[in-house]
Order: C-alpha cells, then sequence, then structure tokens
C-alpha cells in the first residue's frame, strides 16, 4: 500500500522534478562550472580556474553596482515597509470604502512593466516631468533625477515605493489578527494611541515586517529589468545610467552576459551576487532575534 | 478574529473585521463618539491623499498619451492637455505592429498560465496528500530552490537553449512554466493541506482514485488561491521582459513588453504616442485584476501568513 503511493507521490511530482533537473538545480550547479570557464558562446569554453573570481574581487564596477543595489534595496524596502505599513493602519480604521483604497494601492505593483517605466521616466524628467512640475508649483525646483548621478537611485526608490502597495494587504491580514485584548489593556494601564502603536502594534506585527523585509530585499535584488529599460534607451546596448550610477549588480550580470558576452565572468558574478544576498539575509536573520516578537 | 466592546473612557483604537456595519457593536455615545468620528475622519483624509499620489501617476499616464508634441515638452506640463489627440492612440499602435505583439503576448502568457497551474496543481497535492519517505526533504529543497536568484539560473539556461537551438522562439519563454515553480506550488499545497481528511476518506471508500480525489474535491475547494496563482502566473507573464528580450530576436515574434521597450529605444521622443500605447497595453492586465481581485487579496493574505 505504501509502496504504491510512493510510486503515485513520485507520479505527480514528475512535473516538477524535471523542472528542478532542467531550470532549478541543475543550472545552478551548472552555473558554478561555468564560472571556472571563460566562454563566449561563439567558441568552445576554456578552463580559467578562479580567474573570473580574481577578476571581480579587482572589479571596481562589481563594487559600483553592489552599493547601488545595497542603496537601492535598502532604501525602498525601508520606504516601501513604512508607507504600506502607515497605509494598513489607516486600512484598518474601519473607514467606507476599504476596497476601494486597497485596489487603488495595490494597482501599481500589477501593472508594473515597461509601460509604467517609461511613464517613470516621463514623470521624473527634469524638464516637464510630473514631478518636478508639482515641485515647481511650491517653489522647488527639482533636481535631474535619472540623469543626475546623486539622484537617479533616488528617483528608482520612488517609483518602487509606489509599486509596493501589495504588501498593504499582507499587513491588513496581520492587523486583524492582533488580539484586541492587548490593546485594551494597554488602554486601562493608560497608554495613549502613540504608546499603543510603538508597544503593541509594532510588536505584534514583528513577525509580517520581517517577512516582508526579507521578501522585499530579495526582489529588490532582481529588478535590474526596470532599470535597463529606464536607462537605456530601450536598446539591447548600454544601460546603468549616467556614470554608472545606477548600475545594480543584476544589470551589470546582464549586460556581462548578453552584451559582453563573457559567460564565465557572468557566472562568477551571480555567485558573487548570491553570497551577498545570503549575507544581507543572515544579517537580517540576526538582528531579528532582537525585535521580533514570536508567541 | 474576534470583535470586543472597547470598556467606556477608551479611546477606540480596536482593530476591526472587514465586516459590514450592521455586525458591529454599536457605537459608543457622546465623547468617545466624537474622538471615534474625528479619529476616522482624520484617516480619511490621510488615505484620500495617499490614494491621491498613487492614482496621480496614472492619471499623468493617460493625460500625456493626450498631448501634443508641444504640449509635452514644455514646462510646466498641464495636467489636463488643451484638445486631447487622441490619434496619438493610432499614431503610437502603428508605428510599430503592436496588434502582432498583442496576439504574440496573448499567445505566450496564455501557454505559461495554463502550463504553471497544470505542473503546480499535481505536485501541490502530492506535497500534501501523498505519502512518500522523502517527501519532507523534497520539499525543503523546493521551498530552498525559492532563495536562489534568477540571475544564476539565467545564463546556463540560455546555453540549453542556444544549444538546442530554440533561442527566437517561444519555447524558452513558456517552457519552464509547464514544470512547475516552486511558489505557486508551495502556495497550493498550503491551502491542500487544510482540506479535511475525513472527505478524502470518504472519497477513497467510494473507490476514487487520486486523480479524481484532486480534481473532483482538492480543485473545486481551492477557487480561491488557484484563481489567484492564475492571476499572478497571468500578471507575471504578461510584464515579463527579460525573458523575451535574450530570446527573441526577430521583431515579428515581440511581445507587448518587448515593442513597448523597442518603442522607447528607436523613438523615445514621441512619449505621447509611447504612453498611449502603455496606457492600452496596461488595459488587459487591468481588466483581468478586477475580475480577479477578491482572489488577488485571498492568495496573498495565504502567502503572507502561510504558518502552518
Amino acid at each position: 500500500m505504501a509502496r504504491s503511493e510512493e510510486r503515485r507521490f513520485f507520479g505527480f511530482l514528475t512535473p516538477w522534478m524535471i523542472g528542478f533537473v532542467l531550470f532549478g538545480g541543475g543550472p545552478v550547479v551548472a552555473s558554478l562550472v561555468i564560472s571556472f570557464t571563460n566562454w563566449s558562446l561563439l567558441a568552445p569554453p576554456t578552463w580559467a580556474g578562479l580567474a573570473n573570481y580574481q577578476k571581480l574581487v579587482a572589479d571596481p564596477l562589481f563594487y559600483k553596482s553592489l552599493v547601488n543595489t545595497l542603496y537601492f534595496g535598502l532604501g525602498s524596502v525601508a520606504l516601501g515597509i513604512t508607507t504600506s505599513f502607515l497605509l494598513a493602519i489607516l486600512l484598518n480604521q474601519r473607514v467606507r470604502g476599504v476596497g476601494f483604497f486597497r485596489t487603488v494601492f495595490y494597482l501599481p505593483s500589477v501593472v508594473a512593466g515597461v509601460a509604467t517605466a517609461v511613464l517613470w521616466v516621463n514623470i521624473l524628467n527634469p524638464d516637464y516631468g510630473l514631478l518636478n512640475t508639482l515641485l515647481g508649483y511650491v517653489g522647488i525646483k527639482g533636481p535631474g533625477w535619472l540623469i543626475d548621478p546623486n539622484w537617479a537611485i533616488p528617483g528608482l526608490i520612488l517609483m518602487a515605493v509606489w509599486g509596493s502597495g501589495n504588501t498593504i494587504v499582507i499587513y491588513l491580514a496581520g492587523l486583524q489578527n492582533v488580539s484586541p485584548s492587548l490593546y485594551e489593556a494597554a488602554t486601562l494601564d493608560g497608554a495613549g494611541w502613540w504608546r499603543r502603536f510603538w508597544s503593541v502594534t509594532v510588536p505584534q506585527m514583528s513577525p509580517v515586517i520581517f517577512f516582508n523585509l526579507v521578501t522585499g530585499l530579495i526582489a529588490s535584488f532582481q529588478s535590474y529589468a526596470l532599470v535597463l529599460v529606464m536607462t537605456s534607451g530601450g536598446g539591447r546596448g548600454g544601460g546603468g545610467g549616467p556614470n554608472n550610477s545606477t548600475l545594480m549588480l543584476g544589470l551589470y550580470i546582464y549586460q556581462q552576459a548578453f552584451q559582453s558576452f563573457n559567460m564565465g565572468y557572468a557566472s562568477a558574478l551571480s555567485w558573487a551576487m548570491f553570497l551577498v544576498i545570503g549575507i544581507v539575509l543572515g544579517v537580517q536573520f540576526m538582528l531579528s532575534r532582537r525585535w521580533v516578537h514570536y508567541e | 478574529m474576534t470583535l470586543s466592546t472597547a470598556p467606556i473612557g477608551a479611546t477606540p483604537t480596536v482593530p476591526v473585521v472587514d465586516e459590514p456595519l450592521a455586525r458591529l457593536p454599536r457605537h459608543p455615545a457622546g465623547k468617545n463618539a466624537r474622538i471615534l468620528r474625528s479619529q476616522r475622519i482624520f484617516a480619511y483624509v490621510l488615505l484620500l491623499a495617499g490614494a491621491a499620489v498613487f492614482i496621480l501617476p496614472f492619471l499623468w499616464m493617460l493625460s500625456t498619451a493626450l498631448k501634443s508634441n508641444l504640449e509635452m515638452t514644455t514646462y510646466p506640463s498641464p495636467l489636463v492637455p488643451a484638445v486631447p489627440m487622441w490619434d496619438n492612440f493610432v499614431k503610437g499602435w502603428t508605428i510599430l505592429p503592436f496588434t502582432r505583439f498583442l496576439l504574440n503576448s496573448i499567445l505566450v502568457t496564455g501557454l505559461s498560465v495554463i502550463g504553471n497551474l497544470i505542473s503546480c496543481i499535481l505536485p501541490a497535492y502530492a506535497f500534501a496528500r501523498l505519502k512518500a519517505r522523502s517527501r519532507g526533504a523534497l520539499f525543503a529543497m523546493m521551498v530552498a530552490t525559492m532563495a536562489i536568484p534568477a540571475e544564476v539560473t539565467i545564463v546556463p539556461t540560455f546555453i540549453l537553449f542556444s544549444k538546442v537551438g530554440l533561442v527566437n522562439t517561444y519555447w524558452p519563454l513558456f517552457l519552464p512554466a509547464w514544470f512547475g515553480y516552486a511558489y505557486f506550488i508551495f502556495l497550493i499545497r498550503q491551502f491542500f493541506i487544510t482540506i479535511p481528511d475525513e472527505l478524502v476518506d470518504a472519497a477513497k471508500l467510494d473507490g476514487a482514485g487520486h486523480m479524481r480525489i484532486l480534481f473532483s474535491i482538492f480543485v473545486p475547494l481551492s477557487r480561491p488561491v488557484i484563481a489567484a496563482v492564475a492571476v499572478f502566473s497571468f500578471v507575471g507573464n504578461w510584464n515579463n521582459f527579460i525573458g523575451p528580450l535574450i530570446y527573441l530576436r526577430s521583431q515579428e515574434l515581440f511581445t507587448v513588453a518587448l515593442g513597448m521597450n523597442f518603442f522607447n529605444g528607436q523613438y523615445f521622443t514621441q512619449y505621447n504616442q509611447m504612453m498611449a500605447v502603455g496606457v492600452v497595453t496596461i488595459l488587459p492586465v487591468l481588466i483581468v485584476f478586477f475580475f480577479a481581485q477578491r482572489a488577488f487579496v485571498e492568495g496573498a493574505k495565504g502567502a503572507g501568513l502561510g504558518g502552518r
């Protein structure tokens, strides 16, 4: 009986198992092997040992893209969490039309794609874009955004926060699971709403916040596609913004693989990226023991 | 999720469930009612402001689509154009063969969504219901693959497809969808394990085989999560840009996303026409989203709180 059920198990699992070999675990191993070669696809691969990794460690563009990625990742996730969390709390206040607001905030993340990327290039246009026009109404001369190396990533962060409304739903669900008796107890002890927020709401929500922090960071590392659209003028070439100020690690890997055809170096870079993600997440998990409350 | 009545004298910041107002406790009277009301009005104002900020880019998109060339490049550019240039839509759509691109997108996305549904429901059932010694280890391995960044697999996968001569075809775009996707399998499996054993045992007593059980019991009961997966899959594939970018070479194969990017590269000065096309390209996603909104929200909740 158990034997035939096991056979059934593997039968049903077949699609995923094939997928794992072809598109999952298989490529992971292959990528590691490729990172030890020089391969341009136009010629057979040649063994290069650790050369790619040595090149990586000495590559200023690698460090630059790393800094850019972390800057963008931490910035957009921090700002995104704050915005979404606060909006979720507002939505939880028994207002009418919750469905409407939820949809409005959720929408940008659904339509995110090339169209909205181009839209934001226009919004961030220093001369006639929406943002600088609005700033002009209150007397501020807006910066060059995507053309200015110092303001390019902040511009991208704004776009990312606009598209982060999907997490509001998760926060809403979490908020509705906070036990009201905790609020009652706090109120009976004389706590005002500010105190209640920091002593009840935030700690109770900390697992959900942490979940969004982790998934947000992982996603931000992979969001180079839109940067490519926005900074390369749409061709297959270029990308990376003024003075490489928006060169993300993912974008650098893409450039090395599909513009310069350095498959070996690109693979080595991708493993370095994997390592960096691991370190960043590891740090987050260690820090989480300080501030995340589990029941 | 419990409701509660806050003690009199407490400022009501009691979290409430999304329920019709009729079922909620009576509002407290007098001073507390005023505090409650003003708190709600305050929240409402902030929410409206937030909603305005979030909607503004969409309005700008529509507005730019209707502007003349002169209007869109002068400062300050008005929110409402003087004369709406509706023929920007026609011009933009025909500069590049966007009807062709649209049909291509529908084909690739359709194949991907169907593939995703089939190849994720089956393994989810296996992980949820069928026993095997290695089940736990395989499940852990699958979840672990979710942590691997796409950049690691993108190069070998490309090499694989180019070695078998499938570059510049649609195969690399929809084939992986037919072989499972860890995130969806995880999501569906979490839902499947909540289905009570009694239903399965009853069906087995009636002599139903596993396929029968899966499609007659599990799938109908899991409509919200399966709808959510279908919508996530649709949206993800429709907006997919890097895939088409690295695999498609001939223009007549381009998807809508790639077409938009090409537009951006070749005719980037034509923002108004580009935005017009952009508006049309996000319409399918908007329509699908509005119809499946319920499912989307339920599925997202399940993803966030999957702590079983």
